[in-house]
């Protein structure tokens, strides 16, 4: 079993480095959306709308399907890496805009006007008063985002990517390793989640009872 | 190209055979979610129960499933099962009892937070008319557990619809299937079918979900008034 | 007492949120140092009145002018004027992700982009007058309700406004924590702030005012200095409404028509 341990290890290395990144740009794509959605600009703000509704409302494999396969087609030709980075960012904005939306409509709106009433303009509103609440609101939402993010990680393999379910069913097609195969495929995941989720809960914990409160 | 490509779809009865696939998606979906909702009402109300080893064994059940990616469990059971235990189960079974699973898990703590949420003088109040254990959950219980279950069960189908697209991976022939199959048979009369197939697919996807998540949103919003 | 400067004025406002007025033609000059408190029943436009001079509720007529100048005619940069109109609200709103140090220095490090040390003197010294320089590095959920307002004073009061708004600062607060906020608005008036206090406490508004000023249903009814307005109102209506506050003796009154 020993054998194939580095092979797993590079899998969960490239599972975690593609997670990590699909995370960041989810992030930065759900704060974005959240705060045109928080401003109602006209326009962009249907765009959203739209966004949000296909991207949740579409398995990622379809959308990774037609990323690695259907876009070539039409003259647009992605690295499988690329494809997976766009798919995962693609489907966790929408989530992460959810989580920030629901973390703005949290702020009270007598915040956001005792702002005001101190000068403060609406860039340096968001910056200094109505972000920091909404992070921390929002972070039980973020933290099962990235979990289910990460887990989501497990169709790379669909677009050829040499992740752990790649090399699980590798082992398994090549060499009837099957027993063997999957009992490292829970362990990999396990250590690869298992740190992340007791961090989740301990984050939700300390955040509801410590929270800002008022 | 544009033109090429779509029409495909209306060759033969290659649309008609897409919507079969997806129907497939939605039968497993459907068998699981329904299996979900019986079990899950039975685990919820198991959870309830403060016994520390059943306690336990419930958390590590739902921890596990919860934490496991869809895929891995449906590779355990396909194939672990059949390699350690030789039983040979269909991808379309393997599919239905993983979800089955993964959706009792789901929905047992759904049920679980809906019934602790039911203040405990309901419960006592019930038991002071003398009301069998059986009775409180048939009469008091249950209907105030329902409407706020409902929704969130719809929206368990969904997840459960979006994530039976991964059961291509195992071989059953369902939507995604039956379009590599058609861009397979097509590949040099229409080469760039790929891109259609895929976008027809994607689309499919969404007008069931949507529709269905629509659904549950639109009754959330009419209970809660 | 000579004539003094006009530091805030109200021309004819009109507010109106599309369904009926709710301020009509409310005309008021607010000169430097004074103090008016505005009474009424609820909803009856005051705390509106209040909004409409912070510019958080635009204005459908009439104008606001502070210092002389227009503030009301689109062209206000209200970061501006806001810093010179300091506003304190029934729900205090303090930054709840900031120390009470923090939410007071917000304004001044970020808006007025003042040197750090000197502000934070500035701070400790304000808060040190109300009572609070212990609690600077506390956050506002350690804190009480009138501590809390009382922060929130110190908060208007650091960007040194020309004027201070007050709405209904006491109405979220029990009882008995309304005096420590209410000494601090009464030690703010001696000084020569110039107030304009919403506020349901009619003791407090006699002790405190230069002028009362009645409203009903978006109308000014009456303005007077506080003595002849609680023991000889003019209208019927400033009548009635003193006396809802009153219970001994208006069922002494009755039983005296009674006997009678």
């Amino acid at each position: 079993m020993t054998k194939y341990a580095p092979m797993y290890v590079q899998a969960a290395w490239l599972t975690l480095r593609l997670g990590v990144i699909g995370i960041l740009c989810s992030l930065l794509i759900g704060l974005v959306c959240a705060i045109l959605q928080y401003y109602r600009v006209p326009v962009f703000r249907r765009i959203v709308r739209i966004y949000i509704e296909l991207s949740r409302n579409t398995p990622l494999l379809v959308q990774l399907f037609f990323l690695y396969f259907g876009l070539p087609k039409a003259g647009i030709r992605l690295s499988s890496e690329a494809c997976a980075i766009i798919g995962l960012s693609f489907l966790g904005g929408s989530y992460m805009a959810e989580a920030f939306r629901s973390g703005l409509e949290a702020v009270e709106k007598s915040q956001v006007e005792s702002g005001l009433s101190i000068g403060l303009r609406h860039g340096q509103l968001m910056r200094y008063v109505i972000l920091p609440q909404v992070i921390s609101t929002s972070v039980p939402a973020i933290c099962a985002n990235m979990i289910f993010l990460i887990k989501e990680t497990s169709l790379f393999s669909a677009v050829a990517l040499a992740d752990l379910m790649y090399v699980a069913k590798d082992l398994i097609g090549l060499y009837y390793k099957t027993d063997e195969a999957l009992l490292m495929l829970v362990i990999s995941y396990l250590i690869l989640l298992l740190p992340i989720s007791l961090a989740a809960s301990w984050l939700e914990r300390r955040v509801r009872y410590a929270g800002f409160g008022n | 190209m544009q033109d090429l490509g779509i029409k495909v779809l209306f060759m033969g009865n290659n649309f008609w055979r897409l919507l079969m696939g997806m129907w497939i998606t939605i039968r497993i979906s459907l068998i699981s979610a329904a299996l979900s909702v019986v079990f899950g009402i039975l685990l919820g109300m198991v959870m309830t129960v403060k016994h520390p080893l059943i306690q336990v064994l419930t958390r590590i059940y739902l921890e596990f499933i919860r934490i496991m990616p869809q895929l891995v469990l449906l590779f355990l059971v396909f194939f672990g099962l059949t390699s350690t235990f030789g039983i040979n189960l269909s991808g379309e079974t393997s599919a239905i009892i993983v979800f089955t699973l993964w959706g009792t898990a789901e929905m047992g703590d759904l049920v679980r937070g809906a019934l602790i949420s039911i203040p405990k003088h309901q419960y006592e109040s019930g038991r002071a008319l003398g009301l069998e254990p059986i009775q409180i959950y048939r009469y008091i219980i249950i209907p105030q557990t329902l409407r706020r279950l409902i929704p969130l069960a719809i929206n368990l189908v969904t997840r459960m619809i979006k994530t039976t697209s991964l059961v291509v991976l195992i071989g059953v022939v369902e939507v995604v299937k039956v379009g590599q199959q058609i861009i397979e048979a097509n590949r040099y009369t229409v080469p760039d079918a790929t891109f259609w197939i895929y976008a027809v697919i994607f689309f499919l996807y969404f007008i069931v979900c949507w529709v269905i998540s629509a659904g549950a949103s639109a009754l959330e919003h009419r209970w809660k008034n | 007492m000579g004539k003094k400067e006009v530091l805030l004025e109200i021309r004819n406002l009109h507010k109106d949120y599309g369904n009926g007025p709710v301020l009509e033609d409310i005309s008021l000059q607010v000169e430097k140092g004074e103090v008016i408190v505005l009474v009424g029943p609820s909803g009856c436009g005051k705390s509106t009145l209040l909004r409409c001079i912070n510019g958080l509720e635009p204005i459908q007529g009439g104008s606001i002018l502070l210092d002389g100048r227009e503030i009301t005619d689109g062209k206000t940069n209200w970061s501006q004027v806001r810093q010179k109109i300091g506003m304190v609200f029934q729900s205090y709103d303090l930054f709840p992700n900031m120390t009470v140090l923090d939410n007071v220095l917000l304004g001044p490090l970020k808006v007025q982009k003042r040197q750090k040390a000197e502000a934070k003197a500035q701070a400790e010294q304000l808060l040190a007058r109300v009572g609070l320089l212990q609690k600077k590095d506390a956050y506002p959920r350690e804190l009480s309700g009138g501590q809390k307002q009382r922060v929130a004073i110190v908060r208007a009061l650091m960007m040194e406004p020309e004027i201070l708004l007050f709405d209904e600062v006491t109405a979220a607060l029990d009882p008995e924590m309304v005096r420590e906020v209410l000494d601090v608005m009464l030690e703010l008036a001696e000084s020569g702030s110039t107030m304009l206090i919403v506020t349901h406490e009619l003791q407090f508004a006699r002790a405190v005012a230069d002028r009362i000023v009645f409203l009903d249903g978006g109308h000014i009814v009456e303005m007077d200095d506080p003595e002849t307005f609680f023991t000889q109102p003019k209208s019927d209506r400033v009548h009635r409404f003193l006396n809802t506050f009153v219970f001994a003796s208006q069922s002494q009154e009755r039983k005296h028509s009674e006997s009678q």
